[in-house]
């Protein structure tokens, strides 16, 4: 198991994050939270072309850079530090890893390449209105008409939908239940009986859309019926990316808060003087640190196939989230009055670290979910 | 003479083995030869009982003592620690009286640090020493002594200089523990064991040719002691691990290695016995309650992560990268699992945890944790201290204005004694 970022992956992430400083500095992710759309297409445009970074981890047969999940994670968390507001987490995370995990040889030929480059955004619905990422709370149905099928139901949550190009639908047989039944479904973000919402989001830097299918002709992704297995790999991945995510986060927010400490006087004094804010920041370190490991033990777990990997993935989704709430609610404290207001960053941050804890399930689901990966 | 290598090393510690080492010698009969040849400390100076070996080449030496199974110098607790602070701090006449029968175990020795009035402030201590001709003459306490009762010397700081600020007054003397002005008491804990003393000094006499070091440099000297102090449980460990040979020599290291170790038997159950909580919640059944499934959840993943953050400091070490914050954080990490340890005991045993002893569960181990636990977080640097340094030395943030800086310590606001 990797213990340590190579130094090529050091040099990556520090590309990658001089790419983003740039690019998406805390007046920029303001200006886009506040937009519909919520992301800049030139910017994306420069992301995925001069940076690579949409294929990032996609094969190079499919059109991608061939890296590995590592470097997609590092990827992530540094986004999760700058608060990037991007599709890049419904296209090259999900929407790609569904592809790869559900599609034929022909299909991931036909559909990666735009997602590699960048000129397609996909996006992974999975969730209805239960708000439950697992094959039990499926209930969009796909009816087959001839060669192809026609998708019925309402699908929430959905990360960018609104934006997408192409979504990738999970929807089950009329009458089949749990894991029975399931199947990978995609439908382009114009087809005809698709109505697009977006929802009004916690957390404006991450946009979510409500996806209403009534009679949406669609194409069958893999194998018909077979598709409970890719949609928990798909889930064990998003889990994980969306760990390294936070971890990016939750550094920035205890770095701004250590910053803060040293340099804010009250009664004659730095306030990281006093016991009661240095020993707060001690305690956030050790979690932050702890967390961080979760997070690239679970990323080298998924890189080298790992067969404990859906625990992992549930083990380093529970320990980010908290984490990552606890620093940012510490990291408001911390900033006193300053820390609640509009202007100040750390709000944002609040918002993605609380959004991201419900986000796939919650950390006490996920916990117990790694109980019964692990038999107990 | 040419520079040792590695191989020139290993053929010569195997001949000497070869030639020496015999499990049917006496315990001393062997450390003494094992001292006159330098090979039980190949580190040190070969003036003193050593071979003068780089620190790699001294590896070679233990890997070959390892595999001829021959036992080494003696290396219990205070006695390491006098032994190294001695070697750099000692006058030629201490080294030449103090170092061999340290190494052959007939001297054992304790660390007179703690004081009921200093323990987080260790440069706080009030012990005095007041020099009356050739003698100093030591009043005061010392407190969480391991092993002051059966040590013959103790390493002791006492203050004789009151005018001039905490740090400047100290003093590190090696004095006699065998005489009418000391006496050591067994120190009873919480959890019912007295695996440590309390020394009362009254009048001791200590001859000035003790002093370790300069007259109020002890400071300093202390440094040296306790900067060897986390290496101790490596050298206990290695020593339980070596003890299981046959012969005359192996009989008597058993004996030293369980006095040795006798104060730290209860020192498993201070961690917390994370590693018995999934099969107490199984055979309780209690496992089957979702808010202990979330605790156990939560355990079973600190353990982890703080698991992978100690390999991820490793990993760094071994690249030869600068240490990171995760090198410092193992501590404090410890010390919330073993918390979060005794809570889930807790939980999991319900009205059981009312009971010790063969009435508790697992025969009182339980009680034994839920008693122990809370020495984890102050033995060593208390929980606050660990954080004030991962704040100061980590994080950088600014140290708290003390009030002490400076100041002639008789100013000091301190303790009084009881």
């Amino acid at each position: 198991m990797q213990f340590n970022f190579t130094d090529e992956q050091d040099e990556f992430r520090r590309t990658i994050r001089r790419f983003l400083e740039d690019t998406s500095p805390p007046s920029e992710v303001r200006r886009l939270m506040e937009t519909d759309v919520g992301f800049d297409p030139s910017i994306w445009a420069k992301l995925c072309g001069t940076m690579g970074l949409s294929g990032i981890a996609i094969p190079e047969e499919y059109g991608g850079q061939g890296f590995g999940f590592i470097e997609l994670a590092l990827t992530l968390e540094e986004m999760g530090r700058s608060l990037l507001c991007a599709p890049y987490f419904a296209s090259t995370l999900c929407a790609a890893n569904a592809i790869l995990n559900a599609g034929t040889e022909a299909q991931k030929k036909r559909l990666l390449p735009g997602i590699a480059s960048g000129e397609t955004i996909g996006t992974l619905a999975v969730a209805e209105a239960s708000g439950a990422w697992n094959a039990d709370a499926v209930s969009t149905t796909a009816k087959r008409v001839g060669d192809s099928f026609r998708l019925d139901g309402v699908k929430s949550f959905v990360v960018d939908g609104h934006a997408a190009d192409c979504v990738v639908v999970v929807a089950r047989e009329p009458g089949s239940r749990g894991s029975d039944g399931l199947s990978f479904f995609v439908v382009t973000g114009e087809a005809d009986g698709l109505r697009r919402r977006l929802l009004t989001s916690l957390d404006p830097t991450r946009k979510l859309a409500e996806l209403s299918f009534e009679g949406v002709s669609a194409d069958l992704l893999g194998e018909h019926g077979a598709g409970a297995e890719p949609l928990s790999r798909t889930l064990d991945q998003a889990a994980i990316g969306l760990a390294n995510e936070m971890i990016g986060g939750a550094q920035k927010v205890l770095e701004t808060a250590v910053e803060y400490a040293k340099t804010r006087i009250q009664f004659g004094r730095p306030i990281g003087s006093f016991q009661a804010i240095k020993h707060r920041c001690a305690d956030l370190l050790l979690e932050v640190e702890n967390a961080k490991s979760a997070a690239y033990y679970a990323a080298a777990a998924e890189f080298e196939g790992d067969e404990d990997i859906s625990a992992l993935a549930c083990l380093a989704k529970a320990t980010c989230s908290d984490a990552y709430c606890r620093a940012a609610t510490a990291s408001i404290q911390i900033h006193g009055g300053v820390g609640f207001t509009w202007e100040n960053d750390t709000h944002l941050y609040f918002k993605r670290a609380r959004s991201s804890e419900a986000f796939l399930g919650t950390p006490d689901h996920h916990r117990e979910q790694l109980l019964r990966h692990w038999g107990i | 003479m040419s520079e040792p290598t590695e191989k020139s090393v290993r053929a010569e510690v195997t001949t000497w083995l070869e030639e020496n080492w015999s499990p049917e010698l006496s315990l001393l009969e062997w450390r003494r030869k094992l001292a006159d040849s330098g090979w039980g400390c190949p580190t040190w100076p070969r003036a003193w009982w050593g071979r003068g070996l780089p620190e790699s080449l001294g590896d070679v030496v233990s890997d070959a003592f390892q595999r001829a199974g021959a036992i080494g110098v003696a290396q219990g607790g205070g006695t390491v620690l006098a032994a190294v602070t001695i070697l750099e701090h000692g006058t030629d006449d201490q080294k030449s009286e103090l170092l061999r029968p340290i190494l052959t175990g007939e001297d054992t020795w304790c660390q007179l640090f703690s004081e009921p009035g200093s323990g987080s402030d260790l440069a706080g201590l009030t012990t005095r020493a007041d020099l009356d001709g050739d003698e100093w003459i030591v009043n005061g306490q010392k407190v969480w002594t391991t092993s002051a009762h059966h040590a013959r010397f103790g390493m002791l700081l006492a203050r004789t200089n009151w005018d001039v600020p905490k740090h400047q007054g100290i003093t590190y003397f090696v004095v006699e523990m065998n005489q009418p002005g000391v006496e050591a008491r067994g120190l009873r804990q919480m959890n019912g064991h007295a695996s440590f003393n309390e020394v009362f000094f009254t009048d001791a006499r200590i001859p000035r040719a003790n002093v370790l070091g300069e007259v109020g440099k002890g400071w300093g000297v202390a440094l040296t002691t306790l900067a060897h102090e986390r290496r101790l449980a490596d050298g206990m460990r290695s020593m339980v691990r070596g003890s299981q040979g046959k012969g005359r020599a192996f009989d008597e290291y058993r004996e030293e290695v369980a006095s040795v170790m006798e104060p730290y038997r209860w020192y498993p159950q201070r961690a917390g016995r994370a590693d018995l909580v999934l099969e107490r919640a199984r055979e309780t059944g209690r496992i089957e309650d979702p808010v202990v499934r979330q605790a156990v959840a939560k355990l079973l993943t600190m353990m982890r992560t703080s698991a992978w953050t100690a390999r991820r400091a490793k990993a760094a070490r071994v690249l030869g990268r600068p240490p990171g914050p995760e090198g410092s954080l193992g501590k404090l990490a410890a010390s919330e699992l073993a918390r979060a340890a005794a809570d889930a005991h807790a939980s999991i045993a319900g009205s059981d945890a009312m009971l010790s002893g063969v009435d508790g569960p697992l025969n009182g181990l339980i009680a034994e944790v839920l008693l122990s636990v809370p020495a984890v977080s102050i033995a060593g640097g208390t929980d606050e201290i660990q954080r004030n340094i991962i704040g100061e030395r980590v994080l950088g943030l600014p140290k708290e204005p003390a009030i002490d800086v400076g100041k002639a310590y008789r100013d000091v606001p301190k303790n009084l004694a009881s």
